[in-house]
């Protein structure tokens, strides 16, 4: 089958069949990443350009690296060197680069939805590299590739999610993708950082402890606590918070043996993670980042519609 | 000029009426009701066969954008919008540039309106200078110039005792204040009703206990003083019950609510879209549920607007940065008309609510059709069809959630002191 997308905004918008075809790309993009001349011709002459309005490394750089092992040139462009700072409305800063004739503008953003309002008035592909507290689904496909590398499957695996879901686009990508590919999810956190009716987000579960999301779990994905996002109000403080929500040694032993650790980053070490997990058997964190880039060069490509050139 | 009005439904709650009546207007004033009225020759007829004829209908909660941000909306488009949307007579809110706090700008918008507006415009002062919830406004010259009620709408008077000193005061001046109930630090930066529809959508929430918390304070408030109390723009299940309770008790209070309350739910803010963007949010079912209950049972006394232009620049942004707000002058009567549709409400009792009933909370000598009263008449054709279209808006912007809508019913004609000011 082929992906019919102009843009690629949330994965609860895309069907199994267009995830599975993006996981299958990526997993035959990362031969080029292992080879010593890492690029292919396959987007030659397309324009990217990354415009980021939230600060971000591992995602900027990754959609970066993505671009050019597939030979497109990339710009960057980063909040604090944009128009923004001049006033300059989101529309109005998109039209003068659709101007530029772009193939392809990554976007990062913090209002949810802006990824939508961009799509609808530019006519080059728009790819969501995280806008606000709604999806991140390059985050999304990364983990759902890293957890299949490991089990070879999808389906049937209970899936722990722990932390800020209020404020995790993660979360969103991640539900939307792993409930669409038959994974059981169970989700965890302080009562101030569950939103209300996130059961119906696909059918998940929403459990009163840390204990009983991921007891015998086979992948536990521990959120980051956004300490700059938000309020003051939402636990008493990071302390407490890595006590009940935190995943050390101890309690990982409720998981399965072999249970996966992920974390999309960055890490705020002995918080959400103590260093004996983040740095343990168990973690798969840096496995994420790289799947990050094969999983943006299949992206990428989809939208652009090309054909693949390998050779 | 006089004028006959013949042979319509003349539905007037203030006086009892139902039934097919001819209406003849001298001098701008209701003359006689009666059947077969003859009138002197030269008299201007209407043929309102088939047409319902009610006393001309208030908007109680507008914002006519008039002085300050006229790119919006202006005293001229404000009140031709009113006019097409079959309103008589609007209730403007103080939030223009400067504030409405004093006599200058109370004096200018009703100069304005008297030289210029289609309708009847009634100034709302506000609660406290430049209403900044500091300290109390000058509500004894504000009323003597012409203001009818005062609020801060827009803002709520976070101030507990502040608010509680605006009751005492503002009784002894004889006006009444008009709540904008919301608890701030539960709003927080909440863009959209909090529930499953924020959750989808990653939107920051604002819970209904926001609106719900504030109500009760300022309820609570009007019991113990005694004062008058108007809640503006209610919009939940919560609200209404302490609302209900409060009437029951004998509390002072009166409230209204607005048509896209009864007519959209938080799923209109789906593909994030900004004309659905308004405070208080557009809430659920269950919410859209009691305030069609509460319309029923008399809890809700009026229907208003609250009328929120917004130029496209302020609307055709991300979703978190567009302004709160829509128009809805030139829906109101449609989507009202629904209600008798789908039989919540009867059609005396919506005349109840948008014409006679936000007169007697304003204490403004319309809202009735008695002969000697001043000949606001809007004249209903129930049948007409017609699709809202933001071209053919008389207002200066075209913020709808509701444009794309085929709807049923319009004002066929606007009278303003026995003065044709719209024409259908």
């Amino acid at each position: 089958m082929g992906f019919k997308h102009k843009d690629i905004i949330a994965l609860k918008d895309l069907s199994k069949d267009e995830i599975e075809l993006l996981i299958s790309t990526a997993e035959n993009m990362r031969e080029i990443n292992s080879r010593d001349i890492k690029k292919v011709p396959t987007l030659r002459g397309k324009t990217i350009i990354n415009l980021f309005y939230e600060s971000s490394t591992r995602t900027r750089t990754s959609f970066e690296i993505a671009g050019k092992r597939l030979s497109a040139d990339t710009v960057n462009i980063t909040a604090s060197t944009s128009s923004a700072t001049k006033g300059e409305t989101l529309l109005d800063t998109a039209k003068n680069l659709e101007a530029m004739k772009p193939d392809i503008v990554v976007m990062r953003h913090a209002v949810s939805g802006s990824h939508y309002f961009l799509a609808k008035r530019l006519s080059c592909s728009i790819i969501n590299a995280g806008d606000g507290a709604h999806e991140h689904p390059s985050q999304g496909l990364l983990d759902m590739l890293t957890i299949k590398d490991r089990y070879g499957r999808l389906d049937g695996l209970k899936v722990a999610i722990v932390g800020d879901i209020t404020h995790s686009r993660v979360a969103r990508s991640d539900i939307a993708g792993f409930t669409m590919m038959g994974s059981r999810v169970f989700l965890a956190g302080p009562p101030t950082m569950m939103p209300p009716g996130v059961e119906r987000l696909g059918n998940v579960t929403v459990c009163a402890t840390m204990k009983e999301a991921i007891q015998d779990a086979d992948v536990i994905i521990m959120l980051r606590i956004q300490q700059e996002r938000q309020g003051k109000t939402l636990i008493p403080n990071t302390r407490e918070y890595s006590r009940y929500y935190g995943l050390n040694p101890e309690n990982l032993k409720w998981a399965k043996p072999d249970a996966m650790v992920m974390h999309p980053g960055p890490i705020n070490r002995g918080v959400e993670l103590s260093s004996y997990v983040a740095d343990g058997a168990n973690s798969h964190v840096l496995k994420q980042v790289e799947n990050g880039v094969a999983v943006r060069m299949a992206m990428l490509y989809h939208v652009s519609g090309g054909t693949l050139v390998t050779e | 000029m006089n004028l006959l009005i013949q042979g319509g439904r003349v539905i007037d709650p203030s006086q009892g009426i139902d039934e097919v009546l001819d209406i003849l207007v001298e001098n701008g004033a209701v003359k006689e009701l009666g059947k077969g009225v003859k009138a002197p020759s030269g008299t201007e007829t209407i043929d309102a066969s088939g047409l319902i004829v009610t006393p001309g209908l208030i908007d109680m909660h507008v914002h006519l954008r008039d002085p300050g941000h006229e790119y919006k909306e202006d005293i001229v488009s404000g009140t031709k919008a009113a006019a097409a949307g079959g309103f008589t007579s609007v209730a403007c809110m103080p939030n223009t540039k400067p504030v409405n706090d004093n006599k200058a700008v109370t004096s200018y918008i009703i100069a304005k309106a008297k030289a210029e507006g289609s309708v009847n415009v009634f100034p709302v002062g506000s609660i406290t200078q430049g209403s900044k919830g500091e300290l109390l406004s000058e509500m004894g010259e504000l009323k003597e110039s012409g203001c009818v009620a005062v609020s801060d709408d827009g803002h709520p008077v976070t101030n507990s005792e502040l608010m509680r000193r605006a009751l005492e005061y503002a009784k002894g001046m004889g006006i009444m204040v008009i709540s904008h109930a919301e608890d701030l630090s539960l709003v927080g930066a909440g863009v959209m009703n909090e529930g499953f529809v924020s959750t989808e959508l990653g939107l920051k929430g604002i819970p209904w206990a926001a609106e719900d918390a504030a109500t009760a304070r300022d309820v609570y408030l009007a019991e113990f003083t005694d004062s008058p109390l108007h809640i503006a723009h209610v919009s939940t299940k919560g609200s209404l019950r302490i609302i209900r309770n409060a009437k029951a008790r004998g509390v002072k209070v009166t409230c209204e609510t607005a048509p896209h309350y009864f007519s959209l739910t938080d799923d209109a803010v789906r593909g994030y879209d900004t004309n659905a963007k308004m405070n208080p949010p557009l809430r659920t079912a269950d919410d859209v549920t009691a305030v069609k209950e509460a319309l029923k049972d008399g809890t809700i006394d009026a229907i208003a607007t609250d009328h929120a232009p917004h130029h496209i620049d302020e609307k055709d942004l991300e979703f978190n940065e567009a302004l709160n707000g829509i128009v809805g002058l030139e829906t109101s009567l449609t989507l009202s008309l629904r209600l008798v549709e789908e039989g919540v409400l009867t059609l005396p009792v919506l005349v109840d609510k948008m014409a006679c009933n936000p007169a007697k909370i304003l204490g403004i000598d319309r809202g009735t059709l008695k002969p000697g009263s001043v000949a606001d008449i809007t004249v209903i054709d129930p049948k007409a069809t017609w699709t809202v279209d933001a071209d053919k808006l008389a207002s200066k912007s075209k913020n709808s959630p509701f444009l794309g809508w085929e709807v049923k019913g319009a004002a066929a004609f606007t009278i303003v002191g026995g003065k044709v000011v719209y024409k259908r």
